[in-house]
């Protein structure tokens, strides 16, 4: 068995805590784990990426290669977009479905959501609107946490207990937020195609 | 995995960043200090020694000035008989140079390894040079590991050989070893070295010629030495191919886990020499290359194995690499890459054919720089050709839209050398934007310089009170301290100023700058305000990343 994801977003929206909690979810379950993540220059408000790798017997490689990615999840559509060469033939393709317009020549969100809609395998979260609903509008990444798990072979209490780990420093309330974020991600993908 | 047999037992098994594998190297190897300046992708060997938790274990030290200062602390400890660790990124060690280089003449006492992050592909440098050349120009060893494992077992063994052979040890990281995270298993810690200082003491350590000359033939006469230890170090591993004949890869550092990823789809298994010792295993290279008539280099940064290749064996033999262009001379290797090289066809793949708009890094909103920036524009409006020059951090990023507000960006601290040159050539006005940590780093020489001439310039320092690019360390001196400096060096009090850098103050400081562009001779402006992620972090927030 051997899962290879490829996460994406823009600096400063959690892309890296994704890709820790999914990581500590999947060490937990016994499984090997490679990630990467990039620092310094490439955070500041730029295009992050990050490679999760999970398997049942040790990987080589960091990298996810062209064709091969399993998942790329994606906490803004653009960046989805940029990572779609990593997927393999039936490779889902899960973004959040608001952009961050912090550049000039974003393409905006009805032109990147009609460009996402004509790749085969996707699945579009309202990841913004759904955090706000479960009253953390900061836990959009939290959102997209939820929205993964269902196809990831990750049992969702390790994955809960991982998330009230990452944000015990923070205190109850953030804690309770960011498992409704959670939740609510979850319900959503129940409900998406892909 | 080879470097099983540099360890213990293991007691213990964690996920660690590279970066974090080699700080646990470090302290378990038993040093007793570690100096750093920060930079990607380094900066997380130091902040992994400093993170809370580690109270009981805390190495002396810390951060530094700069790296040279780091480097130089180090030696002492080193000159005392305890162990030490000095950490960087690749640009860093041109800053160490002096006191590397040097301190691979004198006979290094105490354990001294150098962890030097290399970054190919220029995630966050200014250039992609291969720390593996400069130290091969200083004669001393160094270890490349391919991943976490034996990042945290090299580091260990690096301390060993640095007391062995009298050598500071480099232990030469690439951004994807150091930015990645994997299962490290840990053995049991080393205790420290007493201080004690070194029995050969000015003989060894004073490079007056008389002894120079000595120990510069000694480190010569080791060279063979230590290729001998190399091929016998079990580092370097080599598998041959059940048949002589047919393709030889050689891999360095991570180029390893990219060929191993792919190297089952070929039809064929190539014999696989792996390399991690500087010096080369000589004798191993020469036995692959006996036993395949080609070869293929896959090595991360510049064809460093490629080259030495042509010099240690007979020209007969074909070797291909990143110098014949088999592998791009330029960029990270990845899977990708390694499956061209090897002939393997690109795997199919979803296409997306339309041109996306790129996502550069920006400064933060709410970011003092901007202000700083905004400021400077409506100074220079309707001004002659002048230049503004400017410096590494955060504030580079000032060079892009919407500011496009520097001109230069070369090397730490270059901005006021570079502006008072410019002001000489004749450009006026002459503008060096310049960062509090980079200003204490390598800015103040320069700026004694443009005192002593009074240059017709004007430094402006954006003080965000942190090292802000590389997540908000403390400076080596609070920005209290800046304004006593500037006029320690001897800047006329009437032309230095502290400003604050806020929004609702940019019209002020367009004024205050503009009234020392018009002043002919120097002049310095302090802009102050903290850094935002930095402020959050003191303040124990969450910092995204």
């Amino acid at each position: 068995m051997r899962i290879d994801i490829v996460l994406a977003g823009v600096g400063g929206q959690g892309v890296l805590s994704v890709a820790a909690v999914l990581a500590e979810a999947a060490r937990r379950e016994g499984f090997c784990v490679q990630q990467t993540e990039l620092h310094g220059m490439s955070q500041r408000g730029g295009a992050v990426q990050a490679f999760l790798r999970i398997a049942d017997a040790p990987v080589h490689s960091d990298f996810v290669s062209h064709g091969t990615a399993d998942l790329v999840l994606a906490l803004e559509p653009l960046e989805a977009l940029r990572q779609v060469a990593y997927l393999k033939p039936g490779g889902l393709l899960l973004t959040a479905a608001d952009p961050v317009e912090n550049i000039p020549d974003h393409p905006g969100r009805e032109q990147v959501l009609a460009w996402i809609a004509t790749l085969p395998r996707t699945a579009v979260v309202e990841a913004a609107e759904l955090a706000r609903e479960a009253g953390a509008p900061r836990a959009l990444n939290t959102v997209m946490v939820g929205a993964a798990s269902g196809v990831l072979p990750l049992r969702v209490e390790i994955l809960r207990a991982c998330l009230c780990e990452a944000f015990a420093a923070k205190g109850e309330r953030v804690v309770q937020q960011n498992l409704a974020a959670f939740e609510a991600g979850r319900r959503a993908a129940a409900c998406a195609p892909a | 995995m080879s470097v099983a047999t540099l360890l213990g037992a293991p007691v213990a098994e964690r996920v660690l960043l590279g970066d974090e594998a080699l700080a646990q190297g470090a302290l378990d190897a038993g040093i007793s200090a570690a100096f750093a300046y920060p930079g990607t992708p380094s900066t997380e060997i130091m902040e992994s020694l400093l993170a809370p938790g580690r109270e009981g274990r805390r190495p002396k030290g810390g951060w530094c000035a700069n790296e040279k200062t780091a480097y130089e602390a180090a030696l002492g400890v080193s000159m005392a008989g305890r162990r030490a660790l000095v950490a960087m990124k690749h640009v860093g060690l041109n800053v160490a140079a002096d006191a590397f280089v040097n301190s691979a003449v004198v006979h290094v006492h105490g354990g001294l390894v150098v962890a030097v992050a290399d970054d190919p592909g220029m995630h966050s440098s200014q250039n992609e040079q291969d720390t593996r050349v400069l130290a091969e120009f200083a004669h001393a060893i160094c270890l490349e590991p391919s991943d976490q494992q034996e990042t945290y077992a090299m580091t260990r063994e690096a301390f060993e050989l640095s007391e062995r052979f009298g050598l500071p040890v480099v232990v030469r990281l690439v951004t994807r070893l150091a930015h990645s995270r994997s299962a490290v298993t840990l053995s049991a810690p080393r205790a420290e070295n007493p201080t004690q200082k070194d029995p050969a003491g000015a003989r060894s350590w004073v490079l007056l010629p008389g002894n120079a000359r000595r120990l510069w033939k000694e480190r010569l006469a080791q060279h063979d030495e230590l290729v001998r230890w190399a091929d016998a170090s079990g580092l370097d591993t080599l598998e041959l191919a059940d048949h002589p004949g047919g393709l030889g890869v050689i891999t360095a550092g991570i180029g390893k886990q990219h060929f191993l990823e792919v190297v089952d789809e070929l039809p064929i298994r190539p014999s696989h020499l792996h390399v991690a010792t500087y010096p080369l295993p000589v004798a191993l290279l020469r036995k692959l290359a006996t036993y395949c008539p080609r070869l293929l280099v896959i090595e991360e940064g510049s064809p460093f194995v490629e080259r030495r290749l042509q010099h240690l064996l007979p020209m007969r033999r074909s070797v291909d690499g990143r110098d014949t262009g088999r592998i791009p001379p330029d960029g990270e290797l990845s899977p990708d890459v390694v499956r061209a090289a090897l002939g393997l066809p690109a795997r199919e793949h979803p296409a997306f054919a339309t041109p996306l708009p790129g996502r550069p890094p920006q400064l933060c909103q709410g970011c003092p720089h901007r202000d700083t920036y905004a400021a400077l524009r409506l100074a220079l409006a309707d001004r002659g050709e002048g230049v503004v020059a400017g410096d590494i951090g955060c504030y580079t990023l000032g060079a892009l839209p919407p500011f496009a507000a520097l001109e230069s960006c070369v090397c730490m601290g270059a901005s006021i050398g570079m502006a008072r040159g410019a002001a000489a050539a004749g450009l006026r006005p002459a503008v060096a934007c310049i960062g509090d940590s980079t200003f204490l780093h390598s800015g103040v020489p320069a700026l004694m310089d443009a005192v002593a001439e009074d240059a017709d310039m004007t430094v402006l320092v954006l003080d965000n009170e942190a090292v802000g690019m590389t997540g908000g360390q403390v400076p080596a001196l609070p920005d209290s301290r800046l304004l006593p400096i500037v006029l320690g060096v001897g800047v006329d009090p009437a032309h230095a100023h502290v400003i604050a850098a806020h929004p609702s103050r940019v019209d002020a400081m367009a004024d205050v700058i503009r009234r020392e562009l018009d002043h002919r001779g120097l002049s310095v402006i302090v802009a102050v305000r903290q850094c935002l992620p930095a402020q959050k972090k003191q303040r124990g927030q969450d910092v995204p990343e």
